[in-house]
């Protein structure tokens, strides 16, 4: 194969990375959604290529539902959801941003040295898109850990899945690719529409998880 | 009879009903109609024992370790559903929940069973993910049903838990395609498990052990295994009681049950790790974690919901170990604690209602206020703390005999953590059923039948197990390896 294909599909899935990075030091919650409906983007189009180098057609319906619903059906419905709930200011971080980056890093390093390692023998397209697909999970899941709102959380939760997405279509013929995109989506509607908008809204002014806190009994 | 026509059954009834149940008003009609499904079902399980088994396809099949777990289940339910009928009527008059509410609990229990028995007959390992993930979405969604702070909190902190231990379980199941696929070639063969675990000696081992690894700790997540389990006891003790006996009793199997296909898978490959110290390792740190924290906890669900995290240790240990022994043993003491700790979450429940409250404070005397609850907590709490004549002393027993016999070193945590399960265990109980009556003590709604019924199940069971179901135990103890 051609280096040409090659350096695309690592330009789009390092673009992934880079987007995660990007969203880790977000400190607002619009700015957050909007490098959300990128990183989503850049997924249908690393997708896409997949699609058009392994001349697999159905993966051109997953990069579609990735592009409509990712990057804007769900950025959309979330926008609504911070402005009516008036949320739009700062995100409150556990973590400093300095750190959370060094973390970052440190996961990026780790999934590389990995995934890397560990796959000398599988398909070299595969490789490098898996340690990439690796590292965007592993920033998803610091993301998640790293924040104490509600909608980065699901944000983070969003961009793990995008980085799983990305490993099961750089899967050369993985069969199910698209059914499993698609429950991914069913569940993320889910969450969106029915934990956000009937239940937290109902019951709480923020949708910071901090609020959920304030009950102490004997948990954990 | 036709084994493919059962197992369309086995799906066909609960995403049926399912969908009616969302349609139709009038909380009564709607109890029924899930006891209902939920007979239809377990008959359909039932028939799976007399059927003969299909070859294996594509996307469906049984063998004999399924079905063990589909007949558990679908009996499970079939009780749960009894149960909640009288749980449901009390909710409603006492308003905690609302009939839109209702319709909407029903439905997504049904989607439940719907996703648990299309996790167990899938023989896809894609196909296992998506119905595991769908089990597990209803689930969520049932535990926030109340929509107080604290279920939504429980909710919420089940939600990122799952959806985190979903998202890494995928990530393995995509590593094992990736190392089957230069041995098996693309497409829908090298996802299916049957033509999987023929092939997976010659799959990169490198690639496969770390397979397992994110495997472990996806499933592992939903199997409530320490230190994964911060989920597990917010969500039994917020949600709706039914619930609570539903997640112990079968949720937690179903991610037991897809670990278990990828131990028998990796274990197939003789350069792979080998999975059992992982599993023992993970199973001990479980027992002996939540054996300490038990002592600790004021809220009667969420106790015995540490208690439900002991045992899944226990059993993870005793699969970890392995042999047929062993594995015999963890099966068994799989179905018994399925049985026990659903039925004492009847019991649980039905306390609560009467006393409104899961302070274990404000409990006390039960057996003189309500003989039939009080006597039936105490036979539950004696029969899951592992005494005789009760089955779960039985497969106890078999556990700590069987790793005496392989391992004698790691008998010692093993039974410590029993031991100081059981003393905690047996303060809680004589605290709550006997001594000076305290809290409400209206009369106690519903029905006992199926709390008893599983005693009765988990007692036969310790007195004399039939020959039929040991040599069928034994056969799947041998495909477990």
């Amino acid at each position: 194969m051609d280096s040409l294909v090659l350096d695309i599909a690592h330009l789009l899935a390092g673009g992934l990375v880079l987007a995660s990075f990007m969203m880790l030091y977000q400190d607002r919650l619009n700015a957050l959604l909007n490098v959300f409906a990128l990183h989503a983007a850049i997924l249908a189009l690393a997708v896409a290529w997949q699609a058009y180098i392994q001349n697999a057609p159905h993966l051109y319906l997953t990069a579609g539902i990735a592009l409509v619903f990712k990057a804007l059906v769900i950025p959309l419905a979330l926008y609504r959801i911070v402005r009516q709930l008036g949320i739009h200011r700062e995100v409150e971080t556990v973590v400093g941003i300095g750190p959370t980056m060094l973390a970052g890093m440190a996961l990026v390093a780790l999934s590389l040295v990995l995934m890397l390692r560990v796959t000398p023998g599988a398909d070299y397209i595969a490789r490098e898109d898996l340690a990439f697909a690796l590292s965007v999970i592993l920033l998803g899941l610091l993301m998640m850990v790293t924040r104490r709102n509600a909608v980065s959380q699901v944000v983070g939760f969003m961009s793990l899945e995008n980085g799983l997405v990305l490993a099961a279509t750089g899967a050369r013929g993985m069969p199910l690719v698209v059914e499993i995109s698609v429950a991914f989506s069913i569940l993320i509607a889910f969450i969106v529409i029915g934990v956000f908008l009937f239940r937290i809204r109902e019951r709480f002014d923020t949708v910071d998880v901090g609020a959920l806190d304030r009950f102490r009994g004997d948990r954990g | 009879m036709n084994a493919e026509l059962v197992v369309g059954a086995l799906l066909a009834i609960p995403l049926g009903a399912a969908g009616l149940l969302a349609l139709l008003a009038g909380y009564r009609l709607t109890a029924r109609l899930n006891v209902v499904a939920s007979l239809l079902t377990f008959g359909a399980a039932m028939a799976l024992l007399l059927a003969s088994p299909p070859p294996p396809g594509l996307y469906f099949f049984v063998d004999d370790l399924n079905i063990v777990f589909i007949v558990i289940n679908s009996f499970v339910g079939l009780t749960t559903s009894i149960f909640s009928a009288g749980y449901i009527a009390h909710e409603i008059e006492t308003g905690r929940l609302t009939p839109v509410y209702v319709r909407f609990y029903h439905a997504m229990f049904q989607t439940m069973m719907f996703g648990m028995n299309l996790a167990f007959v899938s023989n896809n390992i894609g196909l296992m993910w998506v119905a595991v993930e769908l089990a597990t979405l209803s689930t969520v969604l049932m535990v926030g049903i109340y929509r107080t702070h604290e279920a939504l909190e429980a909710a919420w902190k089940y939600f990122i838990l799952a959806s985190v231990g979903i998202g890494l379980a995928l990530f393995g199941t995509i590593l094992v395609y990736m190392a089957a696929q230069p041995v098996m070639g693309e497409g829908l063969p090298a996802m299916v498990w049957t033509e999987l675990v023929q092939h997976a000696s010659r799959f990169d081992p490198a690639l496969f052990n770390l397979a397992f690894v994110f495997l472990l700790l996806g499933y592992g997540t939903k199997v409530g295994l320490a230190p994964l389990h911060a989920w597990l006891p917010d969500a039994h003790a917020e949600g709706p009681t039914p619930i609570s006996a539903v997640l112990s009793g079968l949720l937690l199997n179903v991610a037991l049950y897809a670990l278990l296909r990828f131990k028998i898978l990796i274990a197939a490959s003789p350069e792979a790790i080998s999975p059992g110290p992982l599993m023992v390792a993970m199973g001990l740190t479980s027992l002996i974690f939540a054996a300490f924290m038990l002592y600790r906890r004021r809220d009667i669900k969420r106790f015995f919901a540490y208690s439900s995290i002991e045992h899944m240790g226990i059993i993870v240990f005793a699969f970890g170990v392995g042999g047929p022994l062993a594995n015999f043993a963890g099966l068994l003491h799989m179905a018994m604690h399925s049985l026990t700790k659903s039925a004492i979450f009847y019991g649980v429940g039905r306390i609560a209602q009467v006393k409104g409250t899961q302070n274990m404070a404000d409990i006390a005397g039960l057996t003189e206020t309500h003989p039939w609850l009080g006597w039936g907590l105490v036979i539950g709490v004696l029969a899951i703390a592992g005494l005789p004549p009760f089955g779960i002393f039985m497969s106890e027993f078999l556990i700590v005999s069987s790793t005496f016999a392989r391992e004698p070193l790691l008998a010692i945590p093993l039974v410590f953590g029993l031991l100081v399960a059981f003393g905690a265990l047996l303060l809680r109980v004589t605290a709550l059923a006997f001594g000076e009556p305290r809290g409400k003590v209206g009369p106690a709604e519903g029905s006992n039948v199926p709390m008893f019924a599983h005693f009765a199940l988990v007692l036969a069971a310790g007195i004399f197990l039939p020959p039929a179901l040991v040599s069928w135990f034994q056969n799947v103890a041998a495909i477990l390896g």
